[in-house]
């Protein structure tokens, strides 16, 4: 009983970073921009959060974990949106091809992230590990009260904000893109630009204001991987691949924001899976590891067989916009 | 009596690159007429109302509307001055309902209050006659429902001026009829409505007043009551053009294609044939009518082999006597038997022609196999293309030069000619004529002819009803992949074939959604 509860409290935790990006991913994706770079753009806001918190708590004799808090959530937020306003301006103003620009971003965010992890922890001693414990105690306070029930306490109440946090986003994003005007103008463009454009909405306003806001949203799950799950430390290349089971999620969650919800902690209960599995080789691990990108490849035939409109990707995914082309 | 003009374009120039689209045209619309801007293709109608709908900006010139000088820098501008375009390719979201393409871009309450909405749609669709489901999704619709979503899009943004590119280009005869009723009641409510076209009948029908543009040049404006078929045409083209087809009565008639019974399923699995039959003979034309994805596609395929057939068989009766069932035999082995397929798809050279080959390379494609030698032998295709040039008068450099560097109706000769060269027993076209301009297309109809006097048998599909009665002696019409029937082109009319065309059947709308994708 305790095992399976750990398993589930575990698989939650896990789900977060990859419900964060998957979230942003999709709100990326609706407007038409496949950005691959959502990987890195994680690891870039993790890292410059991490840094944030690092330089205010080593700043001020006694910090105090909500500004840390404060500040470390603030500058992720400008850090990861300015890897979106990077890809914006390479794939909306410029045209260049969106998987190039991804992929070249990703390997970039992920160097940004492993550099300065390694400078930081060079600054903090050169011990190896860093800590921002007084922010990250901010992250991980839990409910109290509520958090004391058993079981259930364990189960629902025992993680930091952002947890919650996540959930409530993705609700609100599907409200967002379902139930209002601006959500209806957004799917339009990643459906048909051009239509969207004879419409009279702003094509390039639109593209920008989503990838950037999608970006900033993935990041916070980079913050959270080092501030709750990692107890505000770093470990390069510690994220994995996390980030791309965020893009493999979007795919899962047939560009919705509410199947991204259980679809996250399916993922994570899958991506560890292998610890709690007895018997299980080095090898039979790998194997194991691999289950939440089968269960997309599967949700993908299946997806596709069925054939239903509203569940394909957005139309001009991976196209640039130009009003003018003959 | 000075009367203010709705719209009035005034030395309006437009460039792509070295390309003069539109050369310092002048035009106006009056308030409440309707207006027909009449061109070949390429004589740049659609670029002219694409700047007056915002798409496109202007070089060079001014736009008045109603007296006031404007800039239209994009569709919100065009939107704000009360103009509305309905495009030839409809700009619909298909994943969305009809409610909220209409309301798709515009200001409001920030959520979405759809039982409002589809209350005012309701109200404006049963004021001009129109027949609208708020909620339907786009991808259900059929063609024509989706041109009236458009135009109610557009009236929903409170549009005094309407602009129609070609909007019968895909519509039945009686579709047709039925969106001229509404236009009519839009003119009797002050709307000004510019309709784009090229189709000579119908300016005479439903216009005031008709404009002509000519290879991007404005041309002049006349009234309709005052303009007959043969002096628009001559505007158009800028020469005298005999408009009519020489049909001969079908000689040495032999049967030589016979289908019995054939059935295709489509890639989604979904059949696009169904039991179709019927028999072609030798010396006549065949035409086959049909909404677009009806079929017509798959059945020359599946004579030429290059359809998997789910069940029934296809015979071939040469000639000399012989039968072959050729629904077993390999696209290859069909062609030796000289049963051509010349398929003008939607891009030309997506089939048939290699774009950055040259005329004689393009010749090669069908003669490379021929021969004994290591090397490829040039000079014949060579010569081939040099009579295909001449007797065709393709407009082109030489025979070097790349086939994508002609214009479509050059390319067209090209490929028709090349299969006509190989002398077929059995020729299939479809859609021979699509983007060319008047003369090439009477170039290609004569063709057809020609070979239909030498006793080829010439199956001819087609999208304009009046050129098949004309051209066919035979039509078969196509519904949902069915034979609905087989007229005499020289007894029906348009209205029986558009009648056989549509008549109802399930599933027949959810069909050409698919096909039409």
């Amino acid at each position: 009983m305790s095992l399976l509860l750990t398993f589930l409290q575990n698989a939650i935790s896990q789900g977060v970073s990859i419900l964060f990006g998957a979230s942003g991913e999709i709100v990326t994706e609706k407007s038409g921009n496949l950005n691959l770079g959502i990987p890195g753009i994680m690891y870039m806001g993790g890292i410059s959060g991490l840094m944030a918190a690092f330089f205010y708590e080593k700043s001020t004799g006694h910090p105090n974990a909500f500004i840390g808090l404060l500040i470390s959530l603030l500058v992720t937020m400008l850090a990861s949106a300015f890897g979106g306003l990077i890809y914006s301006v390479l794939t909306i103003t410029l045209r260049a091809n969106q998987n190039v620009v991804g992929l070249a971003l990703t390997t970039f965010g992920v160097g940004f992230g492993n550099f300065f992890g390694g400078s930081i922890s060079k600054l903090a001693g050169g011990v190896g590990q860093i800590s921002v414990k007084t922010t990250a105690s901010a992250y991980r306070a839990k409910i109290p009260g509520l958090s004391g029930i058993p079981v259930i306490g364990d189960l629902l109440f025992s993680y930091g904000f952002l947890t919650y946090f996540s959930v409530i986003l993705a609700v609100l994003l599907a409200f967002f893109l379902k139930k209002t005007r601006k959500g209806l103008n957004l799917r339009a463009i990643g459906e048909d630009p051009g239509a969207a454009d004879a419409a009279g909405i702003n094509v390039s306003r639109y593209k920008y204001t989503a990838t950037i806001s999608g970006a900033a949203i993935a990041g916070l799950g980079g913050l959270y991987f080092v501030m709750e799950y990692l107890g505000g430390t770093w470990n390069n290349n510690g994220f994995g691949d996390r980030g791309w089971l965020a893009i493999a999620l979007v795919i899962l969650a047939l560009w919705k924001p509410v199947n991204a919800i259980w679809g996250s902690f399916l993922f994570g209960g899958l991506y560890i899976l292998y610890i709690y599995l007895p018997g299980l080789t080095r090898a039979t691990q790998e194997l194991c590891k691999m289950l939440p990108y089968v269960v997309t490849i599967i949700v993908l035939i299946l997806s596709s067989k069925r054939n239903k409109h509203e569940n394909q990707p957005p139309a001009s995914l991976g196209e640039a916009y130009f009003r003018e082309e003959r | 009596m000075e009367q203010i003009n709705a719209i009035e374009l005034k030395n309006v120039t437009k460039r792509f690159g070295e390309v003069i689209a539109n050369d310092s045209v002048n035009f106006s619309v009056r308030k409440g007429e309707i207006l027909s801007v009449l061109g070949e293709n390429g004589s740049g109608k659609t670029t002219l109302m694409n700047m007056l709908s915002g798409i496109y900006f202007p070089d060079e010139g001014q736009i008045f509307i109603n007296g006031n000088e404007v800039m239209i820098r994009s569709p919100k501008d065009s939107f704000a001055l009360g103009i509305g375009m309905i495009h030839q390719h409809f700009k619909l979201i298909d994943i969305l309902t009809a409610a909220e393409n209409i309301i798709l871009g515009l200001q409001g309450s920030k959520t979405l209050k759809m039982n409002q909405v589809h209350e005012e749609i309701n109200k404006l669709t049963a004021e001009y006659g129109f027949d609208l489901n708020p909620s339907q999704k786009i991808y259900n619709m059929s063609v024509s429902q989706k041109q009236t979503v458009e135009i109610v899009k557009v009236l929903y943004r409170g549009a005094d001026i309407l602009i129609l590119d070609e909007p019968t280009a895909v519509l039945t005869p009686q579709e047709t009829k039925k969106l001229f009723d509404v236009l009519r009641n839009m003119k009797k409510a002050g709307k000004s409505i510019i309709i784009i076209t090229h189709k000579l009948n119908e300016v005479l029908e439903l216009s005031d007043r008709v404009t002509v543009l000519r290879k991007g040049k404005y041309i002049g404006t006349v009234n309709t009551a005052e303009a007959t078929a043969d002096s628009l045409t001559e505007m158009m083209v800028g020469e005298k053009v005999k408009l009519d087809i020489d049909r001969t009565e079908p000689s040495n008639t032999e049967k030589r294609i016979e289908m019995r019974g054939i059935t295709c399923r489509n890639r989604e699995g979904l059949k696009v044939l169904k039991e179709a039959s019927f028999q072609a003979y030798s010396g006549e034309i065949l035409g086959i009518a049909g909404i677009a994805g009806s079929g017509q596609k798959e059945l020359l395929e599946a004579i030429a082999g290059l359809q998997t057939i789910e069940s029934g068989e296809i015979l071939y009766y040469a000639p000399d006597g012989s039968t072959n069932k050729i629904s077993d035999m390999k696209a290859t082995d069909i062609r030796e038997l000289k049963i051509h397929l010349s398929f003008v798809p939607e891009d030309r050279l997506g089939m048939g022609l290699v774009g950055s080959m040259d005329l004689t390379d393009n010749m090669m494609l069908r003669s490379y196999k021929e021969g004994k030698h290591f090397f490829v032998d040039r000079k014949k295709p060579k010569n081939l293309a040099n009579s295909i040039v001449e007797k065709l008068d393709v407009i082109t450099p030489g025979v070097d030069t790349p086939v994508r560097h002609l214009s479509g109706g050059n390319v067209q000769k090209v490929l028709v000619g090349r299969e006509i060269a190989s002398n077929p027993t059995v020729l299939m076209v479809a859609y021979p004529v699509r983007g060319l301009d008047i003369n090439s297309s009477y170039t290609i109809y004569n063709l057809l002819n020609e070979q239909k006097e030498k006793g080829v048998a010439v199956i001819c599909v087609g999208e304009d009803l009046d050129v098949l009665l004309d051209l066919c002696d035979r039509i078969l019409v196509l519904n949902s992949g069915r034979v609905a029937g087989v007229l005499d082109a020289r007894k029906t009319t348009k209205e029986e074939i558009g009648l056989m065309m549509t008549s109802d059947r399930k599933g027949a709308h959810k069909h050409e959604q698919r096909s039409g994708k």
